[in-house]
């Protein structure tokens, strides 16, 4: 994973540059931009996203190619936000509001529960939400309380929601240009540790395969599955690394959706290898690891070598800085998870 | 002191078809309203909340919209509204027979949002779809304004203060109508709305606001028309006020003898806006006898219509509670349906 700042590079593949090095915030705002660019009724909306881009830059130069009308900045206020995007989808646009921080999303939960994940319902089909939630998302950057929480599991219960969160910048732009373009609210979860961290995006990955749903192996292995998405996956992988050296085979499983989850793809993954670690920095009770393990031990009770481990962050408020490498699912704790996974034994 | 709408149209003076119109729906609402508390009683329908006593602030405010270009938002006690502005009542009330939550009439065809059990839930999504007209590019003097309907209780809510502050920042042509009825189930507007008006708060947001009499019909059109030209006019949004009172329980499960004597109702309605207009209409020669009992006798044609058509009106099937989440669903929730389906058929 490079960590340089220099301008992307672009590589020449056929006709044009089909694969650029980008870090993931400059994959979200390409990709903002061509949805923009490509449907007139999609606007971007929430607090400094306009002139000054998002405090993480993500709608940087939006709003001077667009225009103040398709890209605005709101008052401060979470509700009014996600309230008015159920309007503007009402009236046909759709809406790509950004959340601040993942922590501000509790001031908007009645309009996210109440109506952007109902009013398709409520209105028998009539009255669709073709809203694109983004969430600057999870822990690691030192910031302060209400600014590192892990809210998945809370969207993932609203009837009505569906929920992804990429990994890389490619997961990144493809997955942002997927949701965005699609007729039912999508809540975009932006791993905010990894928006500087480049990666290759294949600008013409439709035509080499790239498949927006489900979820994808990031790393292939025999012996066992890690479960992982958002800033976790690229956390697995240094672990994999670190296992090999002990002769372990670690494959990493990137969920990418949160909901739906790919119960197929992650009981592939898990028959091949027979031992399932599910990574989360959100709390343990009640966590999305839950629903994963449910979601194995229903399609591999019969081949399973150990019960699914949970590693996740523990049922405490998110810590403040000092303690959130303590709180976050680290390189050690994973492994004591992969070691207790192998070394289980039926009594 | 309150701000003057920036558009003080000249409004003509309700005719005589105009105010026998007014008449006739208000007495069609006022025996629906009756009426439905009877099918509740008699096991036709699980619940209602009547708005017996707001006929006058309803219908008025409803016939003053032009409904080829503005939209409603209701709350879940807007029957007068609905009947004025020519929602199907059967597909109105089907959400009083507990068949579909939103109601079964088409909310983007009727201009009409689906019932809203949220109290101030909607208030935002008028915003919204408000200013989607001006994204539209219409010209000021041709925009749609959202009517948002709210009480004094939902005054309280802080959607209510966020609405009012993105509207008037945004300049979003909203109409704010509250029905101040006195009461917010048990507890009166004194120990519910600080300030002595809502239509006080308005002056903080910048925002003009008119408060009138809400049991007499005529003054309600004007003031609403007035707020509506204002607002289609590219001046911003405005709020009215209409002072009324409910006359009935705050639905059929309430009983308002445990938080008011009936000598307080009595003497805190004041004088039935119905009786009000029939009074005005034979003192100006506008209507006689004839014309009271022919629009009584439509009026329980009209009710009687609605009934029969509610009591043929079945559950929806069982799918729909599966079909309706999505406009595209997921894999997860198809099972899901075809599980309960499969066992449902097997019972």
């Amino acid at each position: 994973m490079s960590e340089t700042l220099e301008a992307p590079v672009m590589q020449e593949a056929g006709e044009g540059p089909a694969v650029e090095t980008l870090s993931m915030q400059q994959a979200l705002n390409r990709a903002l931009a061509e949805v923009l660019a490509e449907n007139p009724r999609a606007v971007v909306l929430g607090e400094d996203v306009g002139r000054l881009g998002g405090v993480f830059r993500i709608t940087d130069g939006l709003q001077a190619r667009f225009g103040e009308q398709r890209v605005f900045d709101t008052p401060l206020a979470e509700s009014g936000i996600l309230g008015m995007s159920v309007g503007l989808a009402m009236a046909g646009y759709h809406p790509i509001p950004e959340v601040q921080f993942d922590g501000f999303a509790y001031p908007a939960i009645n309009q996210i529960v109440c109506q952007v994940g109902r009013m398709n319902y409520r209105s028998r089909g009539t009255l669709p939400m073709p809203i694109t939630l983004r969430v600057p998302s999870f822990g690691g950057i030192r910031a302060p309380e209400h600014h590192g929480e892990s809210l998945e599991s809370l969207f993932a219960h609203v009837p009505g929601l569906k929920v992804v969160s990429p990994s890389d910048p490619n997961q990144a732009y493809h997955l942002l240009k997927h949701a965005a373009t699609r007729p039912d609210p999508v809540v975009f979860m932006e791993p905010k540790s990894r928006y500087w961290q480049k990666g290759e995006v294949d600008l013409d990955a439709a035509a080499h395969g790239f498949r927006p749903g489900g979820s994808r192996v990031a790393r292939e292995g025999r012996h066992v599955t890690l479960v992982a998405w958002g800033a976790m996956v690229a956390r697995c992988l240094q672990v994999s690394e670190l296992a090999a050296e002990d002769g372990i085979d670690v494959e990493v499983l990137d969920l990418r959706w949160l909901k739906p989850i790919d119960a197929e793809g992650l009981a592939a993954s898990v028959a091949k290898t027979r031992r399932a670690v599910v990574v989360h920095e959100a709390p343990l009770t009640a966590g999305l690891g839950a629903e994963v393990a449910a979601l194995v031990t229903e399609r591999c009770f019969g081949t399973l070598r150990a019960p699914v481990e949970r590693v996740t962050g523990f049922d405490v408020p998110y810590p403040s800085g000092d303690l959130e490498d303590e709180y976050i699912p680290n390189i050690d704790r994973i492994l004591f998870g992969i070691q207790r996974v192998l070394e289980y034994r039926r009594g | 002191m309150p701000l003057e709408l920036a558009v003080q149209a000249e409004l003509p003076e309700l005719n005589r078809d105009q105010l026998r119109q007014l008449y006739r729906l208000m007495v069609a609402v006022r025996h629906l309203d009756e009426s439905a508390i009877r099918w509740q009683r008699q096991g036709l329908i699980p619940g209602y909340a009547p708005e017996l006593g707001q006929e006058a602030a309803q219908v008025g405010s409803g016939f003053a919209l032009d409904m080829a270009r503005d939209f409603v938002f209701p709350t879940y006690r807007e029957m007068g509204v609905a009947r004025t502005v020519g929602v199907d009542m059967v597909q109105y009330m089907s959400t009083h027979k507990a068949v579909w939550h939103g109601g079964l009439y088409d909310p983007a065809a009727s201009r009409f949002a689906p019932i809203q059990a949220v109290v101030a839930g909607s208030v935002l999504h008028a915003v919204g779809w408000a200013h989607a007209q001006t994204l539209d590019g219409k010209p000021a003097g041709e925009r749609g304004v959202a009517i948002s309907y709210f009480g004094d209780g939902a005054s309280s809510q802080g959607d209510v203060h966020e609405a009012m502050n993105f509207a008037a920042v945004l300049k979003a042509p909203v109409v704010f109508f509250i029905q101040n009825n006195g009461w917010a189930i048990s507890v009166p507007t004194e120990r519910q709305v600080a300030g002595g008006s809502v239509a006080a708060r308005a002056a903080g947001y910048g925002m003009p606001s008119v408060q009138v009499d809400g049991n007499d019909v005529a003054a309600v059109v004007q003031a609403t028309a007035a707020a509506l030209a204002h607002a289609r006019a590219g001046h911003g949004p405005a709020v009215v006020e209409a002072m009324t009172y409910r006359r009935g329980p705050h639905s059929t499960s309430d009983d308002p003898g445990r938080y008011r004597t009936l000598d307080q109702e009595r003497l805190g309605a004041g004088e039935d806006p119905v009786a009000r207009l029939r009074t005005r209409l034979l003192e100006a020669g506008l209507a006689d006898e004839a014309f009271f009992a022919e629009a009584k006798a439509s009026a329980e044609r009209e009710a009687e219509q609605v009934r029969t058509g509610l009591q043929a009106l079945g559950s929806r099937p069982g799918a729909e509670m599966f079909e309706f989440v999505y406009q595209e669903p997921t894999e997860a929730l198809k099972a899901q349906a075809a599980s309960w389906r499969e066992e449902s058929e097997h019972v």
